[in-house]
């Protein structure tokens, strides 16, 4: 007898085999079984809960009778005056965060990786670690308790020396200022970390030897520091590149006010404002997948020329 | 290193880089003890010169007031159960699934590694994620806090990479001893993985202790809310007053920046005291997890 041209006898066997393998391993996939559905029914049926960006979804009607209108909700957000607006709110935020977030981490890795007074050393990374593991709630309140104009320090200090205050939280002219100024304080210390690892991984050998023929204290960090940490660099801009379009959501949200809203008013702030306030759940998703492609587009293009130049990439 | 005769001499590259490193650590460092230090201030002198870095009249009015609301401690105690139960969800699935996927000779493994990987650079988006928390029911339950980030693809994979390491004679000897997968992963590794577990524990506890959007988002309950919705409503929609004052004399309101300073600090202590003592071992575990990528 046989079966899909597989002779019965040794089917039977394969598969006996196979159910050898799970039985043996069986503690194993019990235990794996939760995590794989979670991972099925949290991250992958949202997936496919995307194709409601291509519906006109009807909380009523559910996923599957609500009808499908193509490109529709798409085409919207194209035609909609605001979107120009939306995309240039987000490309500045995630431009002055490259520019002026991204290097400090690595100077601050460079200066610590200098210091030869372990205390010293020590007492500076357990202070900058500390604002991690704040959140931003906490984070934009001192800042809020801060730079108000009311009875604000900031503006308190400002007013007695230069006699005028700053309107920092509700002015458009400051928020991107205050937005990257947060992300440096909150992130810039624990960014160090990564950028630390890569350098303990030095041959001490080879600055001994460039400063027998010489070398200077910078050119070691120049010819011998920097060149260490060149692939983490690497990695890590091309996963910002990935975040391009995300800006710190939380951060975002919590600073934005009616005042600010021209120029802080990002993609992941408007998909919340028009899905979850206004209840427009197709159009927000067709909005944030939209966002999500340039994410995926900006990653592969990174990371190929990442390849070019003969770094290793992340995949 | 320069050498003996140099020894003495000012040397301006040091001087530099401890400079700049002392200046960062104190532009850190300042604008918390500011809120720390106007927390205790006076009302009197907080009215005068409106924050206090030494207050010279120690005062405890701002935490007297927030914990005589019921609505401060409500959210503080929901908060600390979501990070308790929270963080026990969290690492028994993430070590559960992060075991089997550390044994790359199982079947099925590789697959598995795949999905997990791809979920980190994609996912669904903010609105199918709510439909599908909804679809389950969970709106405005605090499983809603839980079970969405039950596990986080990133500390999964420092684990199993961790797990990985661990020399293969040990699990072989305990399988002969008659040990199964399950015996094994309890008896001998868990016990060998403690300061990555910690780390990791730390983490997770941050995030839940953290919790701000999925609450806003899940929870539309007021009663149900966590304790940095609250302070949102307090410090940066500066509500005033919270809600009902028991305990007080209803007369005596402190001026509302008091009240705002103390909650951040409220907000903030339980996570700063818990870090120092960890801080050796996330240094270590995320190098780990950092080399592996």
């Amino acid at each position: 007898m046989e079966r899909g041209g597989i002779p019965l006898i040794e089917f039977n066997r394969g598969f006996g085999r196979f159910r050898h393998l799970v039985f043996k391993n069986r503690w194993l996939y019990l235990m794996l079984l939760p995590g794989m559905l979670y991972f099925l029914l949290l991250k992958y049926v949202p997936m496919w809960g995307i194709l409601i960006a291509f519906k006109n979804f009807q909380p009523f009607l559910g996923f599957n009778d609500s009808e499908w209108v193509g490109l529709a909700h798409f085409e919207r957000l194209f035609h909609d005056p605001g979107f120009v607006r939306l995309l240039r709110n987000t490309f500045v935020l995630a431009i002055y965060n490259i520019l002026f977030f991204f290097p400090l981490p690595i100077l601050l890795a460079l200066l610590l990786h200098e210091v030869r007074k372990i205390a010293f050393k020590r007492w500076v990374q357990t202070v900058i670690y500390l604002p991690h593991f704040m959140s931003w709630v906490v984070v934009v309140g001192i800042v809020y308790v801060l730079f108000t104009t009311e009875d604000g320090v900031v503006n308190s200090v400002l007013l007695d020396l230069f006699g005028y205050k700053i309107e920092f939280l509700t002015s458009s002219e400051w928020f991107r200022t205050m937005i990257t100024s947060e992300v440096i304080w909150k992130e810039s210390g624990w960014g160090t970390i990564i950028f630390l690892a890569a350098l303990a991984g030095v041959d001490p050998q080879l600055y001994e030897a460039a400063r027998m023929d010489g070398a200077s204290r910078l050119r070691l960090v120049w010819h011998i520091s920097l060149p260490a940490m060149r692939s983490v660099i690497v990695i890590l801009l091309i996963l910002q590149l990935g975040k391009f379009m995300d800006n710190g959501f939380e951060q975002v949200f919590l600073m934005l006010n009616a005042t600010n809203s021209d120029v802080g008013e990002v993609f992941d702030t408007y998909v919340y404002r028009v899905g979850i306030t206004t209840g427009q759940f197709s159009y927000s998703t067709a909005v944030n997948l939209f966002k999500s492609v340039i994410g995926l587009v900006l990653v592969v293009v990174s990371n190929r020329l990442a390849k070019r130049f003969g770094e290793q990439g992340i995949y | 290193m320069p050498s003996g005769a140099k020894k003495n001499r000012f040397n301006w590259y040091d001087a530099i880089v401890y400079s700049l490193l002392l200046l960062f650590t104190l532009l850190t460092l300042v604008p918390f003890l500011f809120v720390v230090g106007g927390s205790f201030a006076s009302t009197k002198e907080l009215l005068e010169k409106g924050v206090v870095l030494f207050p010279t009249q120690f005062s405890l009015d701002g935490y007297k007031y927030i914990f005589s609301t019921s609505t401060f401690i409500t959210s503080l105690l929901v908060t600390v159960w979501i990070t308790v139960s929270g963080t026990a969800v969290n690492l028994v699935m993430t070590i559960l699934t992060a075991y089997p996927l550390s044994k790359s000779e199982l079947k099925g493994q590789k697959i598995c590694m795949m999905l997990i990987v791809f979920s980190m650079i994609f996912s669904g988006g903010m609105i199918p994620t709510y439909l599908v928390v909804k679809a389950f029911g969970m709106l405005d339950s605090y499983w809603s806090l839980i079970i969405p980030g039950a596990i986080s693809g990133f500390n999964l994979i420092v684990i199993r990479n961790f797990f990985q390491q661990l020399p293969e004679g040990l699990e072989e000897s305990a399988k002969i001893d008659g040990y199964n997968d399950l015996q094994i992963l309890f008896r001998i590794v868990l016990p060998l993985s403690m300061p990555v577990i910690a780390t990791f524990a730390l983490f997770y506890a941050v995030g839940h202790w953290n919790t701000y959007f999925n609450a806003i988002l899940y929870i539309t309950d007021s009663a149900k809310w966590p304790i940095q919705v609250l302070l949102r409503q307090i410090v940066i929609l500066s509500m005033g007053g919270i809600g009902d004052s028991n305990a007080f004399d209803v007369n005596f309101v402190p001026p509302a920046q008091t009240v705002k300073l103390a909650a951040i600090v409220v907000a903030t202590v339980p996570i700063l005291l818990i870090y120092p003592f960890l801080q050796r071992h996330f240094t270590q575990g995320m190098m780990l997890g950092a080399m592996k990528g």
